[in-house]
């Protein structure tokens, strides 16, 4: 259990940490979230007892880190995979660690046998890539069997297989009732691993939430509806049907309907009323992306004039075009850009948002106004 | 592929760099404060040296004598120059936009070497008048024999070296291989083996020994101890010394994986 | 377009890239996949020309890429974001290579825009955060404002911004109708980019197909049912000889090989109410890994593969990797 409490950190005259208070839970991968320059990695080094608060305070299971006995057995964390003395061997490195915290010797090939390096435990950390460093670091955290883990963009580098195994592997150690909390700027990788999540924006708290709640509320799914035949006529009246119900009606590029504000068990109603044939009729859930997007928007827009020296580390928001553009379309509201793969939903795998056109236009020239979304 | 634009791109590269400035100003700053300090001393303890060494005494060589030091500083200049885009990753970026490695060689070489020769000029025309300003009566004018070829080999020399060491860690591709081994050869190996008598005539085919012969006005009879060749051999001796670098580093350019 | 003919790399005994014949296509955005040491880095150094091949030719618009006069203004390419050189700043770094290939001053102002790089253009690019430098090297590629483009891990390090941004750029260069070759090992984030996927493993092509048939072609497929009728409508499968399994916690049925529109018109005919009736497709991630399961497991001893050192230690999440896909499925997506 992580506790943070009142939480600041100030730089100067700037706050990086407002006021941030939370409870990271043992037995589930908790993701925390935020742009750039929102204050994540200080909060992590906090926690770490790396940086020290300005006031307030965060807890390892009720003690400072500090405080903690023997740190590497209680904590362990993934910070910057390039934080090993390069000219050491994997497993020397290890071993140094190990020595320094009591740990046996036989757990230092086990952590190297569990992250897959054991082949080249005698090599110098020098050669390796960045997916080799990122699981000894991981070896590392995993060292001191410890029941907090903290991981920061753990599938940095990494292959899709090892992308695969991070992610089974926070499941194991959360499953076995630790604390895992992972920072990540991947969403749809998000969206696989955390079960809860922490999104802070400008150093405060934005959401504490379940993943499936957190998208729920900051965003709105869609039903697929697709008529027998893709009989025209149908498709009319089905599409009339709805609107008269309420819903909101956008046609899909293979001749699908998309319904937004209609239950499905409603829309087969509808459908059956007026005797059109379903071929598919299918839930989707908009993607943490989108959901993400939407809540740090107005985070964005909220303290942009406070705060101009991250303004100036962070990407400019008025160029981050594209996907702005999208929504100022009115009739393809930004679901062909946020809308999660559907990869094989239909015979179309992408949404390629009928937008090809909008889009090239973006790509050359480039400011949008953020505030042209909604 | 337009030479000319690639020259214009080698020259931003090399004036947008601190290091080039540092380098090469301290090149000159040494070169003549070391000499200056040099030129005092000799000018004072004249009369207090054998006569001999009286006799030897080459008023136009002191004035460069920092130069054996300030070397030190064009030789990193070099170096860093083709180093620095093995190092940071630039040489991929680089190549990507000319991939004809000869243009790309050559016109990194030519930018940097006139630059270097320009510096090299200027710092010994520098350092020769203000040590035969400090040199009082034993100092020499720039219209006696050799002297006025003794001061543009000076420059030549620094744009000659600079070169070298381009070479050599174009066929390293490593700053710090090319500094370990270019400055303990230019400061102990040649030193060494140059006052031992059995290795001295070895010692006379170092490109910096070689080359230096052109900074000289007054042959080193005293000790019978005269290299087998006139300032302008040793200095052809230094240049194909360069020019093999170079031949080298081109060639590892073009077969090695970027 | 950029055209592979027969392309050979060797390192000593090993062989990194083995007789790679493809085309990059213009108009559509092509993923390159593959695991690590597959050999797909040494495939794109060789497109520009910093590798030599072994034999074989890659073709950049018909010409080799050192017979181009000026590089840039026909591909740009986002390899290394560290390719720059640190002590210059990020405007100098842009400036030469512009010089170098005779574009014009006020394009590097332009690109580094584009990029939202303006307000740290002065800047020693060393201080740049991997972020920054990524879009720093997406300036660079854009620069000559060429017809093919090659990403390398491009959304490393960005931000969620930064990912969606990135990917729009990509999408809408292809929509301009330009070459748009990227690399990358997240298969959600190229689920999401790309349209055609090129596939390669221990050097050798394993697929070249659109994104949609790799997926079919590589992946299990279902329908999902649901129904307030759901006995009712569990007997009619049955007696129609379809298979379907109950999902226990949810009350849905899962159809394997049989097409929604067979379903539907099924369901309509004996006049069945479905509150559900969805087409799945698993992950690109699930489909990626049967189709290089093989060129994993043959390199298993390899430090590429660590992947069987999990495998023994086969922990409760360990089991279930393909359910994580398919879950992944359900959760992130449909």
């Amino acid at each position: 259990m992580i506790e943070a409490v009142g939480l600041t950190k100030r730089f100067g005259a700037k706050t990086a940490v407002d006021q941030l208070s939370f409870q990271v839970r043992p037995g589930h991968v908790t993701g925390f979230l935020g742009p750039n320059g929102s204050g994540k990695s200080t909060t992590m080094r906090m926690i770490l007892g790396l940086d020290q608060p300005t006031s307030g305070q965060v807890t390892i299971n009720g003690r400072p880190f500090r405080e903690l006995g023997n740190a590497q057995r209680n904590v362990g964390a993934l910070l910057d995979a390039k934080a090993v003395h390069g000219g050491r061997r994997a497993r020397t490195h290890l071993l140094s660690i190990a020595q320094l915290s009591g740990i046996p010797e036989k757990r230092v090939d086990e952590v190297l046998a569990v992250v897959g390096l054991q082949d080249v435990a005698r090599r110098r950390t020098k050669g390796f890539s960045l997916g080799m460093g990122q699981r000894l670091g991981i070896a590392t955290a995993l060292l001191g069997d410890p029941r907090v883990l903290l991981f920061d963009e753990p599938v940095n580098g990494l292959d899709p297989e090892g992308i695969l195994w991070v992610r089974n592997l926070m499941r194991q150690l959360a499953s076995e009732g630790r604390t895992v909390f992972v920072s990540s700027h991947l969403m749809s990788e998000m969206a696989l691993t955390a079960d809860h999540l922490i999104v802070i924006g400008r150093g405060r708290l934005l959401a504490d939430m379940g993943t499936q709640e957190f998208i729920a509320h900051n965003s709105a799914g869609f039903a697929r509806v697709r008529a027998a035949g893709n009989d025209q006529d149908g498709r009319k009246a089905l599409a009339a049907a709805l609107t008269a119900a309420g819903g909101r009606v956008l046609q899909e590029p293979d001749g699908a309907l998309r319904v937004t504000g209609l239950e499905l068990p409603h829309i087969s109603d509808l459908a059956h009323g007026v005797g059109v044939r379903l071929w598919e009729l299918s839930p989707h859930r908009a993607s943490l992306e989108e959901a993400y997007m939407r809540m740090t928007q107005s985070s964005v827009e909220y303290t942009s004039t406070e705060d101009p020296r991250a303004e100036l580390w962070e990407p400019d928001p008025l160029a981050l075009p594209a996907w702005e553009d999208g929504a100022a379309a009115p009739e393809v509201p930004q679901d062909g850009f946020f809308a999660p793969p559907p990869p094989g939903a239909g015979g179309k795998p992408f949404l390629m948002p009928g937008s090809a056109a909008e889009l090239a236009g973006t790509a050359g020239t480039a400011p949008n106004n953020p505030e042209d979304t909604r | 592929m337009s030479f000319p634009a690639v020259l214009r791109s080698e020259w931003t590269k090399i004036r947008t760099v601190a290091s080039t400035v540092w380098t090469l100003a301290a090149a000159a700053v040494v070169t003549v404060g070391m000499s200056a300090l040099l030129c005092v001393f000799l000018n004072s303890q004249f009369e207090n040296m054998p006569k001999e060494q009286q006799l030897a005494f080459d008023p136009t060589a002191s004035s460069f004598a920092g130069m054996s030091l300030g070397q030190a500083a064009v030789i990193v200049f070099g170096v860093l120059v083709v180093g620095t885009e093995y190092s940071t990753g630039m040489i991929r970026t680089s190549l990507a936009a000319v991939p004809r490695r000869g243009s790309f060689l050559a016109g990194k070489l030519l930018v940097a070497t006139a630059l270097a020769l320009a510096v090299g000029l200027v710092t010994s025309f520098v350092s020769f008048f203000t040590g035969q300003a400090l040199l009082g009566e034993h100092s020499i004018g720039i219209g006696e024999p050799n002297v006025l070829r003794a001061v543009f080999g000076a420059g030549l020399y620094m744009a000659v070296i600079a070169l070298f060491a381009m070479g050599l860690t174009m066929v390293l591709r490593s700053s710090m291989l090319a500094l370990g081994i270019l400055l303990p050869f230019v400061f102990l190996l040649s030193p060494i083996l140059g006052s031992v008598d059995a290795t001295q005539k070895v010692a006379y085919f170092f490109p910096n020994v070689a080359g230096s012969r052109i900074m000289q006005t007054v042959p080193a009879v005293l000790d019978g101890s005269e290299p087998p060749y006139g300032p302008w051999g040793g200095f052809g001796i230094m240049a194909a010394w360069a020019a093999l670098a170079v031949v080298a580093g081109y060639a590892v350019l073009r077969k090695r994986d970027a | 377009m950029i055209e592979l003919e027969a392309l050979t790399k060797r390192f000593g005994a090993k062989t990194a890239v083995d007789n790679l014949s493809f085309q990059v296509k213009p108009g559509v955005v092509t993923g390159f996949l593959g695991p690590n040491g597959a050999g797909k880095s040494t495939t794109m150094r060789m497109m520009l020309d910093l590798d030599n091949p072994t034999s074989g030719t890659v073709r950049i618009d018909g010409k080799h890429y050192r017979d181009l006069s000026e590089p840039l203004k026909h591909i740009g390419a986002l390899l290394d974001a560290k390719a720059m050189h640190g002590g210059r700043s990020a405007y100098n770094n842009l400036l030469c290579l512009a010089q170098s290939n005779r574009i014009p001053a006020s394009r590097v102002g332009e690109v580094l825009d584009l990029v939202g790089l303006t307000a740290v253009a002065k800047k020693k690019s060393k201080g740049f955060s991997l972020g920054m430098g990524q879009r720093l090297g997406i300036a660079a590629a854009l620069l000559g404002d060429p017809e093919i483009l090659m990403f390398d891990e491009p959304v490393n390090g960005l931000d969620p911004e930064g990912i969606l941004w990135i990917r729009n750029l990509m999408k809408g260069l292809a929509g301009e109708g330009r070459t748009v070759f990227v690399s990358s090992h997240l298969m959600s984030e190229m689920a999401l980019t790309a349209d055609h996927l090129i596939v390669i493993g221990q050097g050798k092509l394993l697929a070249d197909m659109s994104m949609a048939e790799f997926i079919h072609q590589n992946s299990r497929s279902f329908v999902r049912l649901r129904s307030p009728q759901q006995e009712q409508l569990k007997d009619l499968l049955h007696a129609e000889g379809i298979a379907a399994a109950a999902l226990p916690d949810s009350g849905a049925l899962e159809v394997d090989g049989v097409a929604s529109e067979q379903l539907g018109e099924l369901a309509a005919r004996h006049g069945i109410v479905l509150h559900e009736l969805s087409p799945q497709r698993a992950s690109l991630e699930e489909a990626f890994m049967r189709m290089t399961a093989d060129s994993v497991e043959y390199q298993a001893h390899a430090p590429g593969a660590p992947a069987a050192g999990v495998g023994g230690q086969a922990g409760p999440a360990d089991a279930p990797a393909w359910g994580a896909g398919a879950e992944a499925t359900s959760k992130g997506g449909r």
